[in-house]
């Protein structure tokens, strides 16, 4: 009970805390704007461990922070296998394959207005449904080690990417592209020079939904079959264990590699696409 | 209109796709049939042909080619297999049945609308939180934004589970799951949708003696209508996904999902791949009704 107290103070503590610093007259600075969340992170954490720790909550339910840190800690070889099979095999395989051949498909369907046309609304549509549906049907052709999952991560994040590329490469104004005709620039020249430095943001936009769902494909196609290594195949066998300090230490792993991913391609971005107004502010 | 003819020859041109796609992907299986049933195949024994490329067998057997799109569990069905499949499933079977998909999907779609109410009302109420509260904004915020680059649908084997062992189950840890996948994309969108009127127009209702209540209903909240709407669209679609996601882990027997892994461990592909179209029309239509109803309060509202 003194633990739940506890709890309670320490959330009162750190709301005050944030308060304080929000209200401050240095709310604005940047660190201001880092050290608020990281309180309140850290805040969650504490009184997640005392509740679990004062209310006794069994592992099978919550595993305490501290509980899921030691996991983390004690299977570093077994997290790091995982990783390699489903993020870099898996996910960063399909991701880069899918990627490349949506932005292929992108600039054969530009050079036909036609085909624009029709493919931009089936394009669309198919990016709102439930692709990852297509899983089961993926690791039956391409068998149970990571070239199904690559499959599945190839099939999610093409039309994403197309649709973006696409609308991207649409984006130049018809005064941009007479002017590079009055350069006599050609398809090529005015494309690398004009058309697609301007899509640039959307194809980063498309690029960045693609990393999240890169990582959800490639994990949820291991729950179709897999061989007995990758963070989907250890969530599932560990929840059927009820090891969920394990499932937590994935979870943690998945966290950091989608972050990490995402911050990757923004950083990208930030550099490719220096001069719009985004960037600059 | 102007795209109605675009659209549909590009359709035409997957449909064209999909039946070329069948002969390789199908002409092995059809080969080892019909020399089971006594036909003359060549070359002969399924040994001799396990090497050879699928256009070579395809060349040589020329006779087998219809029969890659009549199979009964073939690699890769035709889009017209699937077609029946999905009108046998629907329209010919009592919507009692455990075979009809009509009943599956409602099992579906009933988890996905439960939690996708719940986890958009929550939403909307965090990110009327956030805006109206700049530590709740400061803290939050960063968080929220960050949990839409992490694959939370990982979570989802272990929230079926963890309820179950406290004693909940059927409909509710489906819906947890299709919650939380729709309340992030809301509160983002939503807190976006509140910050959007202009610091003229925050004025102007400054000058009138506004409360902050009447600011919130006569000015924030209709301006975030648009983006409260685009966000729900991308939250539709992902609460269908986790409610498909939520039945793939207990082992449920009835729901799209559990159609798809049923499929999946028996190698009924017919039946797979109508699950699967099935979810994408459970998906359009979601989208669709959504899209009807912002067009029409939009419009109601003047903003288009």
């Amino acid at each position: 009970m003194i633990l739940v107290g506890v709890a309670l103070l320490v959330w009162g503590l750190g709301w005050w805390v944030n308060t304080r610093l929000a209200e401050g007259p240095r709310a604005q600075s940047r660190a201001m704007q880092l050290l608020v969340p990281v309180i309140f992170g850290a805040t969650i954490l504490l009184v997640w461990e005392l509740l679990v720790r004062g209310l006794q909550v069994p592992l099978v339910i919550l595993p305490a922070p501290s509980l899921i840190a030691q996991r983390f800690a004690g299977s570093l070889p077994i997290l790091w296998a995982d990783f390699v099979q489903t993020i870099l095999k898996g996910a960063l395989g399909g991701y880069v394959i899918g990627c490349a051949a949506a932005f292929a498909t992108a600039i054969l369907v530009d050079r036909s207005d036609f085909l624009r046309r029709g493919l931009l609304p089936v394009g669309n549509f198919l990016a709102a449904l439930p692709i990852v549906g297509t899983a089961p049907i993926l690791v039956m052709w391409f068998g149970f080690d990571w070239h199904s999952k690559a499959a599945v991560v190839v099939v999610m994040v093409f039309f994403p990417v197309l649709v973006n590329t696409v609308a991207g490469l649409n984006e130049t104004s018809a005064m941009q592209r007479d002017q590079m005709r009055t350069y006599a620039a050609g398809y090529w020249q005015s494309f690398f020079k004009l058309r697609l430095p301007a899509a640039m943001p959307f194809i980063f936009n498309g690029l960045k939904i693609a990393t999240t769902l890169a990582l959800v494909g490639a994990i949820v196609a291991e729950f179709f079959g897999s061989p007995t290594v990758g963070m989907g195949f250890r969530i599932s066998a560990s929840v059927g264990q009820l090891a969920l300090d394990m499932v937590w230490a994935e979870i943690v792993v998945a966290a950091l590699a989608g972050s990490l991913f995402y911050g990757l391609v923004a950083m990208i971005e930030k550099a490719v696409t220096f001069w719009h107004p985004s960037q600059r502010s | 209109m102007r795209s109605v003819l675009p659209v549909l020859s590009v359709v035409a041109m997957i449909l064209g796709l999909w039946y070329a796609a069948c002969l390789p992907m199908n002409i092995k299986g059809v080969l080892t049939e019909a020399e089971r049933a006594g036909a003359t195949v060549t070359p002969e024994g399924g040994k001799a042909r396990r090497d050879m490329s699928e256009f070579a067998l395809l060349v040589a057997n020329g006779f087998a080619i219809p029969a890659t799109w009549a199979q009964e569990r073939p690699r890769l069905p035709a889009p017209h297999q699937v077609a029946i499949e999905l009108w046998d499933t629907t329209v010919m079977k009592k919507i009692t049945s455990k075979r009809s998909l009509v009943y599956h999907g409602w099992v579906t779609l009933s988890a996905t609308l439960l939690g996708f109410v719940i986890g958009t009302g929550l939403g909307i109420l965090l990110a009327i939180g956030i805006v109206h509260s700049r530590v709740m904004d400061m803290s939050v915020m960063p968080w929220a934004i960050v949990s839409q680059t992490i694959p939370i649908i990982a979570l989802a084997p272990m929230i079926i589970v963890v309820l179950y062992s406290i004693g909940v189950q059927g409909i509710v840890p489906k819906a947890v799951i299709s919650a939380y996948l729709s309340f992030f994309p809301v509160v983002v969108g939503m807190v976006k949708g509140l910050r959007s009127p202009d610091a003229m127009q925050l004025d102007l209702l400054r000058t009138y003696n506004a409360s902050n209540g009447q600011g919130f209903w006569k000015l924030r909240l209709p301006a975030s209508m648009p983006y409260l709407f685009a966000s729900l669209k991308i939250g539709v679609a992902a609460s269908l996904v986790g409610a498909i996601v939520g039945e793939l882990p207990t082992g449920a027997v009835s729901g799209l999902g559990a159609r798809l892994l049923a499929g999946s461990y028996y190698g009924q592909t017919v039946q797979i791949w109508s699950a699967l179209f099935a979810a994408a029309i459970l998906a359009a239509v979601l989208v669709g009704v959504l899209g009807l109803i912002e067009t029409r309060v939009l419009k109601r509202m003047g903003m288009t």
